[in-house]
C-alpha cells in the first residue's frame, strides 16, 4: 500500500485549526520520536486519513470527516506542539 | 512570520480559470483568478474539489507553481492514467470555467526568500512543480542564494518548464539545472538512462558542509531513495525537507 506524507493533512486539519498543523510537532507514544506532522506517513486509501510514525510505523493520528462533523483520533500522540504567533 | 500572521480556518473558494498552458505531452498549467487569494509561500499547495451534478465530489492536492501574487495562482497538473480529477483538470477544463479550491496550505515544505543559504532542489517527475515556485519566488524577491536543481524525468517529452529552465540556464541567473533521464534520453546524451544516484547528487547538488536547505519532491519511492542518499552523504535529516505524492490522490 502506498503512502503520502503529512504535508497533505494541512487542508483537512486546516478546516478545524486556525494555525498550520503541518509544522506542528507530535511525539509518538510508541517510540518517543518527535516529528513534524508533515513528516508522518499518510495513508489516504482508508475511509479516513491515517498518519503513521516515520520512525516506527505506529498509528499516530486518524482523521475522518462526515456530513456536519469530523473525528480526530490522537491515540498515538503523546503531545502536539502547535505553532502560534508570539504574544504582542 | 508570514505563515502565522493571519489566523483563520481554511474555507473553500471558487475561482475562475483565466488561462491554460500546455507544459508537456501529459501536463498543463492552469491559471486561476481568485479575488480573495491572499498570496502564498513557495512550496505550498491547494486542495481542489470537483463536484458532479449528482453531488458526488472528489478532491486532490496540487502544488502551486507560481511565485506569490495577490488574486491569482498557477497549478501544473499531470494527467494520470485513469486520474479521476487530473483527467478533468488537464483535459476537459476550459478558460472561463469555475474551479473550487482551498489554500494556501502547508508551512513545512516551504522556502522563504529571506534565507540566503544555498538551496538544493531534487525533483522526481511532476515533483518539480513546488520547486519551480521556489525558483520563481527567488527571482521575484531578488534573492541571490545559489540554487541547484536536480530534475529526474522519464523522458524529454515529459519535462516541465523546459523552455523557462533553459532560459534561466542561458542567462546564468544562479539556478543550475541537471537532468537525469530514467527511460529515454535526448539524442546524443552523454550517459544512458538511469535513476538518480549518490554520484549525481554529489556532483550536481551541494555538499553537506555548505549546509544547504534541501527540498525533495516526487513520488514516494523516489523521495525516500533520495532522502536516504542525502543523509548517507552527510546531510542533516532535519535540513532535508520532503514532500511525497502517491499514484492516486496525490499532489501533482
Amino acid at each position: 500500500m502506498s503512502h503520502m506524507d503529512g504535508n497533505m493533512l494541512g487542508g483537512a486539519l486546516g478546516e478545524l485549526f486556525t494555525m498550520d498543523t503541518t509544522m506542528a510537532v507530535a511525539q509518538c507514544t510508541s517510540c518517543g520520536s518527535a516529528v513534524a506532522i508533515a513528516q508522518t506517513m499518510v495513508y489516504a486509501d482508508a475511509p479516513g486519513l491515517v498518519a503513521r510514525c516515520p520512525t516506527c510505523d505506529a498509528v499516530m493520528l486518524r482523521f475522518a470527516r462526515g456530513p456536519g462533523r469530523a473525528w480526530i483520533d490522537l491515540r498515538g500522540v503523546t503531545y502536539l506542539q502547535l505553532p502560534i504567533p508570539a504574544e504582542p | 512570520m508570514a505563515r502565522t500572521a493571519v489566523l483563520g480556518r481554511l474555507t473553500w473558494q471558487v475561482g475562475t480559470v483565466t488561462a491554460l498552458r500546455e507544459e508537456s505531452s501529459t501536463a498543463r498549467t492552469i491559471v486561476v483568478g481568485l479575488p480573495r487569494w491572499p498570496g502564498h509561500l513557495a512550496g505550498q499547495h491547494v486542495d481542489v474539489r470537483l463536484t458532479a451534478e449528482d453531488g458526488y465530489s472528489a478532491q486532490r492536492s496540487y502544488s502551486i507553481a507560481s511565485a506569490p501574487a495577490n488574486g491569482n495562482l498557477e497549478l501544473t497538473v499531470q494527467r494520470l492514467p485513469d486520474g479521476e480529477v487530473s483527467s478533468y483538470l488537464a483535459g476537459d477544463l476550459e478558460v472561463g470555467y469555475p474551479l473550487e479550491l482551498r489554500g494556501p496550505i502547508g508551512g513545512w515544505f516551504v522556502w522563504e526568500p529571506d534565507i540566503q543559504a544555498p538551496v538544493m532542489l531534487v525533483a522526481g517527475g511532476s515533483g518539480v512543480v513546488p520547486l519551480m515556485a521556489m525558483i520563481r519566488t527567488r527571482e521575484a524577491a531578488g534573492n541571490k542564494a545559489p540554487f541547484r536543481l536536480v530534475y529526474s524525468v522519464r523522458s524529454p517529452d515529459t519535462e516541465l518548464y523546459k523552455d523557462e529552465l533553459a532560459e534561466r540556464q542561458r542567462r546564468g541567473d544562479g539556478v543550475d539545472v541537471t537532468y537525469v533521464y530514467t527511460r529515454t534520453t535526448p539524442p546524443g546524451w552523454p550517459v544512458p538512462p538511469g535513476r538518480i544516484n549518490a554520484e549525481v547528487l554529489a556532483s550536481a547538488g551541494w555538499p553537506a558542509d555548505r549546509h544547504p536547505a534541501v527540498f525533495v519532491c516526487g513520488p514516494t519511492p523516489f523521495v525516500e531513495a533520495v532522502a536516504n542518499l542525502l543523509v548517507n552523504a552527510g546531510h542533516s535529516p532535519g535540513a532535508v525537507k520532503t514532500e511525497r505524492f502517491g499514484p492516486t490522490g496525490g499532489k501533482s
